[in-house]
């Protein structure tokens, strides 16, 4: 590791590491500092703390993150309770040849765009579509039901997508785990449920906890699959953090607004922060 | 028991297999739709809608404005990403630690939070609303990956190999591109392939930071707000089938690496 790296090098070593530094002091840390500034003015004005107190006391406002955190929580819960099994059986039930192909084909859909996904998603969910069609041809209901431009919809979007990226880490976990773990805790007696849950759930905790950060940091970040699947019933932080530039042009009040929900991300980010080193193989 | 636990997990794989490609399926099928509708029932096969996408100027050079700033947004991130890992790995630097941590920051920051600090930061400069401004965001969100990518890719006997290189007289610049550079292509191939499918899919980075000229996500959601349409479709499983031959050709090459 770093120990036998070679000190000497003068210049060199600050020109390698030089324009990756400034790119990111530049595009990523200036644009922060200039959002933290804009966001204590107001429209046209000098500093005020009037887009802070509007999002305290505005419950129109404050709803937005509540509504943002209760997808999240709904959205990770049900994507890890789907992918554990899932990923699972892709780990351990299918035989070592095929077992790329099906990691593959599970995550296929993953690279489509944002855009495209979501809107795939609507052409399943419209009142003419593929479920409500199928379920009226089948007798389930008279008439079309409701499911886009809803909460459902927007959860279903999320949880296509974070199901096929928990899948990938848990199963990624589960393929480190090697199999002496299982015939140890079987030599000494524990029956298959015992061992999931005091040998195998423990030591796939980081890959459960890395995906659910990632779901974290992407749910309450979109904008696109609220927007898209869930219309304007009710708003996401994103959508609110967008209306405030589109419609208004305010950019103080949309700085504000980027700032808060960066703040709770780094709060989720502390609270996992063990879990998540980035090491050096 | 156990055939009925087996029986479980395959109707457990095949209806997730089904929730996976329900969505996919509906989009590339309906793309071939006859009538104006996406909408069952289906009544192709008809190529109609992809003549109308490709017939369609703006969606066709929004298509390559979207390649355009992916290959050198992916590039630029590359080569900075490799400059830095190279950098930290190979040299004792002062608050190391701290910058590497600042590099890699942008991974836990949402885009619509990137792209919202530079509308603000170009906004407040005069710098105006451009694909250059969107390839800028796209370098920020590749950086962190292709810079953790081949940090954890520097191994200790490349540095060995470096270091006989020097002995024998290389400059650090022929170091760097003889011979650290073609030891790292798998890494390097790879950072630039996911920058690319990163930058290729990005919406609201774009969105924000572009006007008339701008990326295919972004005119496919100006086509979205016509509602329903096979157009869409059709638009949608292309950009579906370039983003899988990126993966394709990913996975080629590293399945051929992997077997080496």
């Amino acid at each position: 590791m770093t120990q036998s790296a070679n000190a000497r090098g003068g210049a060199v070593p600050w020109v390698a590491v030089g324009p990756a530094l400034l790119w990111t002091l530049a595009f990523f840390a200036a644009p922060f500092i200039a959002m933290a500034l804009v966001s204590v003015t107001v429209k046209g004005g000098g500093f005020s703390l009037a887009n802070y107190q509007q999002f305290f006391t505005d419950p129109s406002y404050y709803r937005a993150l509540f509504n943002s955190l209760e997808v999240t929580a709904i959205v990770t819960v049900i994507s890890i309770l789907l992918a554990y099994p899932f990923a699972w059986i892709l780990a351990e039930q299918i035989p070592e040849r095929w077992q790329r192909l099906a990691l593959i084909l599970a995550i296929l859909p993953f690279w489509t765009s944002y855009v495209v996904r979501s809107y795939s998603w609507l052409l399943v969910l419209a009142e003419k579509g593929v479920v409500n069609n199928t379920l009226v041809q089948l007798g389930l209901i008279a008439e079309p039901i409701q499911l886009a431009n809803t909460r459902f919809a927007t959860v279903t979007g999320f949880v296509h997508f974070f199901v096929m990226l928990l899948t990938l880490t848990i199963f990624a976990n589960l393929k480190q785990l090697s199999p002496s773990y299982r015939k140890a805790a079987a030599d000494l007696g524990a029956g298959p449920v015992r061992t999931f849950l005091h040998i195998i759930l423990p030591l796939t905790l980081p890959g459960i906890m890395v995906g659910a950060f990632l779901t974290f940091v992407l749910a309450t970040g979109d904008y696109i699959t609220p927007q898209i699947l869930g219309g304007n019933n009710e708003l996401l932080m994103p959508q609110l953090i967008m209306l405030q530039i589109g419609r208004r042009g305010d950019f103080p009040l949309a700085s504000a607004l980027s700032i808060l929900l960066m703040l709770v991300v780094t709060v989720a980010y502390l609270a996992c922060a063990r879990w998540l080193k980035i090491e050096r193989a | 028991m156990r055939s009925a636990i087996r029986l479980a997990t395959i109707i457990y794989a095949v209806l997730i297999y089904g929730f996976i490609f329900l969505p996919v399926v509906t989009l590339v099928l309906f793309s071939f739709q006859a009538t104006s509708f996406p909408i069952p029932p289906f009544s192709g096969p008809s190529l109609r809608w992809y003549q109308a996408v490709l017939g369609d100027a703006r969606l066709t050079s929004a298509l390559l404005n979207s390649l355009a700033v992916a290959v050198i947004s992916s590039a630029v991130a590359t080569l900075l990403g490799f400059l830095a890992a190279w950098g930290f790995a190979r040299f004792r630097l002062p608050a190391s630690a701290l910058m590497r941590g600042l590099i890699t920051l942008p991974l836990t920051v949402s885009y619509l939070i990137i792209g919202m600090g530079l509308l603000v930061l170009f906004n407040s400069i005069g710098f105006p609303k451009s694909l250059t401004a969107a390839g800028i965001g796209h370098v920020v969100i590749n950086l962190p990956l292709c810079f953790a990518i081949l940090y954890s890719q520097m191994g200790e006997h490349q540095a060995n190999i470096e270091r006989a290189a020097r002995d024998l007289g290389a400059k650090e610049w022929q170091v760097l591109t003889l011979v650290t550079a073609p030891m790292l292509w798998p890494a390097l191939f790879a950072s630039f392939f996911l920058s690319m499918t990163f930058s290729w899919d990005e919406f609201v980075i774009s969105f924000l930071l572009t006007r008339f000229d701008t990326t295919l996500p972004v005119e496919i959601w100006n086509l979205l707000r016509s509602g329903l349409n096979p157009k869409t479709n059709a638009v949608g499983s292309l950009v579906f089938l370039v983003s899988i031959a990126f993966v394709l050709l990913f996975e080629l090459v590293f399945f051929r690496k992997s077997r080496s």
